[in-house]
């Protein structure tokens, strides 16, 4: 038995097998963006769990606050002001966070074992105390999550509160949001939910309205109604088909091998070496030395 | 200890085979982890009202420690009441980040007087305000009471007083308080739940 509260699907540049015996309820998250009303409550109450605290920022033109996601926001409201058609502005608010995908690429492209985590349940977890800094997982990531701190080098990104997942809550933002936008749950249920919103909206004339949930990456459990769902790079660049960098697959599926190939045949070839010629004779002048 | 130029390469080079084998995965770590402690675990749990708005949110407040006697108790955590009908564990921006607000160095703690032309807040007891509150209420009253109207029918009226009521109020308090300010004959009565 692990001592872990969470049972490990992966864990970053680990060959261990996790224990995989028991199969624990999958999680997630639903953000319903067309019942967003960007009151960023989600923010706050973000911050307010997982200790953090950003600096107050500057007026960029746009409700963003803060600009960009960072070590300290793990969530961020993106305002995008979108005319869909000739004379229909739409005001789209996406809540912008890690998706935690099934396929992480954050996990995939990690160097230090243990500083990301997967667990069976779903969610994708930085152990800050076994990161190393290099932000590889930032290279790694198709949607661009991932914040290096500049206080202490170590990457920062949405838990999907772990601590609070593990003891049977929901995380943070889903409990404080007024107006229902976010939902948490099983994510069999959580598609069925999509599902009745979506008919929903597509009975309001929204005929393009879908799921975000998106097959490149395995799926994830952090998923979007979108009213636009053709459309989701309306939704500050939500990327329509998202893939890991082939840079990661590059690096950890051919360089990395050869490099272990290289150095078991250097080994292989000096042990040969040693028992075909044996020791180098040492002069009897070089031993002086 | 002496070290020979050719002893040192022999480390160098177990030292450099060791290390390889381990990239190679002959020794690797342990496919195990742990999430953050729950924060909340043992930690007191009080119930009140969001003091901001007139909707009146159920909070849960969890302080440090578990009230023993030797515990200064520090509220480290605001959270919604899935209990309270109003809200159902939700909160808004503002009141999700009311633990700042309980800990801010500008919280106002205790009665404060400004007097009039002065630019100074000082410092005074609760006994010293509602004697004060007590006084001015008494002798405007008794200055401006008005009994009857001009066609002598009783009206009992006070016009130049108001009371403006607190929004995280009870049921059981805002009665009471409308009862108290009432019977006094003020009319000019609100709550800040209405702002």
């Amino acid at each position: 038995m692990a001592l872990q509260s969470l049972d490990i699907k992966a864990r970053s540049a680990t060959t261990t097998p996790p224990p995989r015996a028991r199969d624990p309820i999958h999680v997630a998250k639903l953000i319903d963006i067309s019942k967003c009303i960007g009151c960023k409550a989600c923010q706050v109450a973000c911050m307010e769990w997982n200790d953090l605290r950003d600096e107050v920022g500057t007026n960029a033109g746009t409700y963003d606050n803060p600009r960009d996601l960072t070590a300290q926001s793990w969530t961020v409201m993106r305002f995008s002001e979108v005319e869909v058609e000739q004379g229909r502005l739409e005001w789209l608010i996406r809540k912008d966070g890690c998706m935690h995908c099934e396929d992480p690429g954050c996990l995939k492209a990690c160097p230090a074992p243990g500083a990301i985590v997967q667990s069976v349940n779903g969610i994708v977890d930085f152990h800050q105390e076994h990161c190393i800094g290099c932000g590889y997982c930032i290279t790694g990531c198709p949607f661009d999550i991932p914040r290096l701190s500049k206080k202490d080098s170590k990457v920062y990104k949405c838990t999907l509160c772990s601590d609070r997942v593990a003891v049977g809550m929901e995380p943070a933002c889903i409990k404080t949001c007024p107006t229902g936008a976010l939902v948490f749950g099983t994510k069999g249920d959580m598609i069925r939910h999509a599902e009745g919103r979506i008919a929903d909206l597509k009975e309001r004339g929204y005929a393009n309205a879908a799921l975000y949930n998106p097959e490149g990456v395995g799926g994830t459990h952090v998923m979007y109604v979108l009213q636009h769902g053709d459309k989701p790079e309306l939704y500050a660049n939500l990327p329509k088909d998202p893939h890991i960098s082939p840079l990661v697959s590059l690096w950890k599926g051919i360089a990395k091998p050869l490099m272990s190939l290289g150095i078991g045949l250097a080994v292989f070839a000096g042990f040969f070496h040693f028992v075909t010629a044996g020791p180098k004779e040492v002069e009897e002048e070089e031993k002086a030395d | 200890m002496q070290v020979t130029r050719r002893q040192f390469f022999r480390i160098c080079a177990a030292g450099v085979g060791s290390s390889s084998l381990a990239a190679l995965g002959f020794a690797p770590g342990e496919a195990l982890a742990e999430v953050r402690t729950f924060k909340l675990a043992q930690a007191t749990e009080t119930r009140n009202t969001c003091p901001y708005c007139s909707v009146g949110c159920g909070l849960l407040m969890y302080s440090l420690g578990d009230k023993s006697k030797n515990t200064e108790t520090a509220i480290f955590h605001i959270e919604g009441d899935p209990d309270h009908p109003v809200n159902r564990g939700t909160l808004c921006p503002k009141g999700a980040a009311l633990v700042d607000f309980v800990r801010s160095p500008n919280r106002l703690k205790h009665p404060e007087y400004r007097a009039p032309g002065s630019k100074e807040w000082k410092r005074i007891s609760w006994d010293d305000a509602f004697d004060r509150i007590a006084r001015l209420l008494k002798d405007d009253r008794d200055k401006n009471f008005i009994a009857t109207n001009d066609k002598g029918e009783t009206v009992n009226r006070w016009l130049t007083t108001g009371v403006l009521a607190a929004s995280a109020a009870s049921n059981e308090t805002g009665y009471v308080t409308h009862k108290v300010v009432r019977s006094m004959g003020i009319l000019g009565f609100d709550n800040q739940a209405r702002v």
